[in-house]
């Protein structure tokens, strides 16, 4: 760096040393195991890798099968239903509680926990606790009958047309707190003087929010559009707790699909061209939204 | 690499007996029924002298089992044994991975003491590759003796009869047909209506030859037919429940039937029910004459080249095969024996006829294997038909579009 090797001595020499030494395990680690398998996957897309990984390419074959297949079109139109769903309401969702936490309301260190907690469970606990209680034969439906309101009627889990409805139902729910944490830390964030000067100059509280305020939160749009993206994407233990892909093969996703082909139905060279396929779409959505946005920045 | 023989390390200290023999089974047999089963084998295998190092991988259909051993195999640290399925043990022996326990067979006789039916999935080009402990019957009705007696009918013997019970049991507050809906158990409820429905040609020919024309033709229609009539026999709340939950149905006598492989049994044991008295086991209706749908399970031995584990693995091999050992293992399992030499006497009603049945269709030719447990094809082909099949038992299609749908689908894995 900006020291030269000669006349420098150990203790100058090993502090230059120290930060690139204690990096490179994990950047190791992080090219073999992230970008690695990255390749070693896209290689896979192009053999004809069966129950064990093979080597010989047999070009784009396996992505030919894969968008003829209509499993694979099934878990794309829901990944669409549900990615959109998701990331819409849960923005929507969250902005409104952080807004409405905002408004220097008593007991907001008991209530922000409250909306924050559903994110420390884990999507298999989540899933398995909506699918009992989205349940017909012992969740709402039933308990509505109990409390003697006998027309009432919520089946969406066991109906292939709504049952991915019950899916973003249950991300919401799991994510939105989260979301509120990051919109409050962006509100939290804003000089309180152009507020002020806002207000004597006779901004309504909705002009304030809408032309200020909500400007003002774009960092945290895209935080919250980056990580609600992602979760959408690799959302699998979600589907498996909460409907197993089910009602039928109603609520199969991306991720799904590609466990099932790689691991269960011995179609490895498939099951790769669907992660890539994956690793594309949110790729074409990240990195224009990513470049635009670092780009302003600096 | 290093976890696993830390691992292995911390086994061995675990188990006095790992300095002399020892020998790693690989499973998915966790539930109690089925652990209970596999600890005949292992019993039987440390009082020879050999220690018994577990490694069960949880997840009943066994896909968790697998592609734990696919990381295994690729890091050169294949188990001793495994279970397996059909065709996996076929495509393992394929891939050159499977030893074999030859003359350990030939010394016992085990060509004459197992039907054809089962060695055609261990006896692998001639080499026993793997080693069977039971067979399980797919093609079965659980039926509830209260439900029946409640609205005074027999136990169906045809299709039509099974049909015109359904609304005698709706209108007598019961379900007809007690069902899981998830895809598995659509597909093996399809496939015993296969067999039932066309017989054992007609299975053999569309199932295991795959064969276009039988998929598209009027006999998968009237298969189909049958399927839409058991759709309209659950309970509109049955998507995604598992399996031994709609046999509880039957127990309780709120269902009348589940259409489930033998392993169902199980569930009727533990809760203290007794066949003929409380339930009954009956295969489905066979409308072209007699068949029998069975799924082998099998213990696969994986190449060794230390002699002292190859010995080890015979001892198992030998432990799996004791006489003692099948009755054992599959009065707990709720099976009934691969070998069919031996006296069943000591086994109840159940799995005395159902070993009948196998005897008979055996020397018939009309068993045949499980298509949803993967014996009939490879695992692409009945992935791709089962989707097609759930998707059927899941929405208003008509027989003939699940036919096509089916053919379709099996079409494009080609």
């Amino acid at each position: 760096m900006a020291y030269q090797s000669t006349g420098v001595d150990f203790r100058t020499r090993l502090q230059d040393w120290i930060p690139k030494l204690v990096l490179s395990p994990s950047l190791a680690a992080m090219l073999i195991f992230v970008y690695g398998f990255i390749f070693f996957t896209v290689y896979l897309s192009f053999s004809s890798s069966k129950m064990l990984p093979s080597y010989d390419l047999i070009g784009f074959e396996n992505y030919a099968k894969l968008w003829d297949l209509s499993a694979w079109w099934v878990a794309v139109v829901n990944l669409m239903i549900f990615a959109s769903l998701y990331i819409i309401i849960c923005t929507a969702i969250g902005l409104t509680l952080a807004i409405l936490l905002d408004q220097k309301i008593r007991g907001e260190g008991v209530l922000r926990p409250i909306y924050l907690y559903p994110m420390a469970l884990s999507f298999i606990v989540t899933g398995t606790a909506w699918k009992w209680i989205m349940d017909p034969g012992i969740g709402i439906e039933n308990s509505m009958h109990l409390w003697g309101w006998t027309s009432f009627q919520f089946s969406w889990i066991k109906d292939r047309d709504m049952a991915i409805y019950t899916v973003v139902i249950a991300a919401v729910w799991q994510t939105s707190g989260f979301v509120m944490a990051m919109f409050l830390a962006g509100l939290r964030g804003i000089d309180n003087e152009i507020l002020k000067a806002a207000q004597i100059d006779g901004a309504s509280n909705f002009s304030l929010y809408r032309r200020i305020v909500i400007p003002m939160l774009r960092p945290a749009f895209l935080s919250a559009f980056v990580i609600l993206a992602h979760l959408a994407v690799k959302s699998y233990d979600l589907i498996i707790a909460l409907t197993g892909g089910g009602p039928g093969r109603a609520t199969e996703l991306p991720a799904t699909f590609m466990y099932s082909y790689t691991f269960t139905r011995n179609s490895m060279g498939i099951g790769a061209a669907s992660a890539v396929i994956m690793l594309m779409t949110i790729a074409a959505i990240m990195t224009p939204y990513l470049y635009a946005e670092l780009k302003e920045k600096s | 690499m290093r976890y696993l023989s830390i691992t292995a390390l911390l086994l061995a200290t675990a188990s006095p007996a790992f300095a002399e023999k020892s020998v790693e089974v690989m499973h998915f047999w966790t539930s109690g029924g089925e652990a209970a089963a596999l600890g005949a084998v292992r019993d039987k295998v440390v009082a020879d002298g050999v220690a018994w190092v577990d490694a069960p991988v949880a997840g009943g259909g066994g896909d968790a089992a697998k592609t734990a051993l696919q990381t295994r195999i690729a890091s050169g640290n294949q188990p001793a044994a495994m279970l397996m399925l059909g065709q996996n043990i076929i495509d393992w022996a394929n891939e050159g991975l499977l030893g074999n326990v030859d003359a350990l067979a030939a010394s016992q006789g085990w060509d004459a003491a197992l039907p054809q039916a089962v060695k055609d999935f261990t006896k692998i080009d001639g080499h026993y590759v793997s080693v069977p402990t039971n067979v399980h019957r797919t093609d079965m009705i659980w039926a509830s003796k209260a439900a029946f007696d409640k609205i005074g009918a027999d136990y169906p013997t045809t299709w039509e009869e099974l049909n015109a019970l359904a609304p005698k049991f709706i209108e007598a507050g019961i379900i007809p047909l007690a069902h899981g809906g998830q895809a598995w158990q659509e597909a093996y409820m399809f496939e015993a209506v296969a067999a039932g429905v066309g017989g054992a040609d007609f299975y053999r020919k569309a199932l295991i030859e795959l064969d276009d024309a039988a998929l598209r033709g009027p006999e998968m229609v009237a298969v189909f037919d049958q399927m839409a009539a058991l759709r309209g026999m659950v309970d509109e709340n049955f998507s995604g429940r598992d399996w031994n939950l709609a046999s509880a149905m039957v127990i309780k006598g709120e269902a009348a039937m589940q259409i489930m492989g033998d392993w169902a049994k199980g569930e009727f044991t533990n809760a203290g029910k007794q066949p003929g008295a409380d339930y009954a086991c009956i295969p489905v209706p066979k409308a072209k004459g007699d068949s029998f749908v069975y799924l082998v399970n099998s213990l696969s031995l994986f190449t060794q080249t230390d002699p002292d584990l190859i010995a080890s693995q015979e001892v198992l091999a030998s432990a799996i095969m004791d006489p003692g050992v099948q009755i054992a293992f599959n009065q707990a399992k709720g099976a009934i024996p691969a070998r069919t030499d031996i006296d069943l006497s000591a086994m109840d009603a159940c799995a005395q006829e159902t070993s009948a049945s196998l005897g008979s269709n055996d020397a018939s030719g009309t068993a045949v294997p499980t298509f949803a447990g993967t014996h009939a094809a490879n695992a692409a082909v009945v992935g791709a038909a089962t989707d097609a099949i759930t998707g059927f038992f899941n929405s208003e299609m008509t027989a003939a579009e699940g036919a096509i749908a089916l053919a379709d689908a099996i079409a494009a894995t080609k």
